[in-house]
């Protein structure tokens, strides 16, 4: 008896760890958003940035981290819906994991780039190498080390 | 069931529509006769080619140049800052290149402001698609 219970109770301790660390994250499942999106780059989780940063970013495609990234406007504003109702802060993640990506971003910071949050950068820094970096040309490119981060999945 | 059918149907007829390049409602001798006409001039493949190897001023700091994304070599393929990669610009190479009038003026729009700051012209445009027919 005691053989399966060590594994299970293992199991159980470590299940709390591995929700906690964000390694799935609901894909956008918006065809507007994920069309438009992926042009450049892959379609972000909406779960990884508070409203107020989706509003802000879609607000200002004309600049977008250096480049003229409009579109029309009818899909500026149906892209915009989807990702605010599904922001971190929108209800869309657990509590949990919503105070988890927030972590030490207070309601007057509007973080642009999910890569400029405290959560990410301790998530990375130390952990990717300066030649993963290279290959991945930009911390925008997810899939270069998160195979399956399409399908959600950012696991180590 | 039906219904699911249908729907079936639907998305797989809808789904060629949400990738790019595919209207099929253009091509790069009519696009160059287009903007050529529309410049008054006859388009000129190596002007275009100084055209998009040219560091130009009034974009972004981080795309001085066409080739700052797309390589000097229209043949290769370019890569977006993000990583992402861009099919090749030669014709030659990349055939279904210039068959879509809406994502032509789209990336044209797009990106002649984040390299120059402001539109391409027609003069612009027809030379530097006439490179691209001639390579």
């Amino acid at each position: 008896m005691n053989r399966f219970i060590a594994p299970l109770a293992f199991a159980l301790a470590t299940l709390p760890l591995a929700a906690a660390a964000q390694d799935k994250m609901t894909p956008v499942n918006d065809p507007t958003t994920l069309t438009d999106c992926t042009e450049c780059h892959m379609a972000f989780p909406a779960g990884f940035l508070p409203a107020r940063s989706w509003e802000a970013v879609m607000a200002g495609l004309k600049d977008h981290f250096g480049e003229n990234a409009t579109i029309s406007e009818a899909n500026r504003l149906t892209i915009t819906a989807y990702l605010v109702a599904n922001a971190t802060d929108s209800g869309a993640v657990s509590a949990r994991t919503a105070s988890r990506i927030l972590r030490n971003v207070t309601d007057s910071m509007t973080p642009l780039r999910i890569s400029d949050l405290p959560w990410w950068k301790n998530e990375h820094d130390g952990e990717v190498s300066k030649a993963e970096w290279e290959r991945a040309k930009s911390p925008a490119n997810c899939a270069a080390c998160h195979r399956d981060a399409a399908r959600g999945y950012f696991e180590d | 069931m039906r219904r699911l059918a249908f729907t079936l149907a639907a998305l797989c007829a809808a789904a060629p529509a949400a990738f790019a390049q595919d209207a099929n409602d253009t091509s790069a001798a009519a696009l160059i006769s287009k903007f050529a006409a529309e410049a008054g001039i006859t388009a000129d493949a190596e002007t275009g080619k100084a055209f998009f190897l040219a560091t130009q001023s009034g974009g972004g700091a981080d795309t001085p140049s066409c080739s700052s994304c797309h390589t000097a070599d229209p043949k290769a393929t370019g890569m977006a800052r993000t990583g992402k990669e861009i099919a090749p610009m030669a014709l030659s190479v990349n055939p279904k290149r210039f068959t879509d009038t809406a994502f032509v003026d789209k990336w044209f729009g797009r990106n002649c402001d984040s390299v120059l700051g402001r539109e391409c012209t027609a003069t612009e445009k027809a030379n530097v698609l006439a490179y691209f027919a001639s390579i």
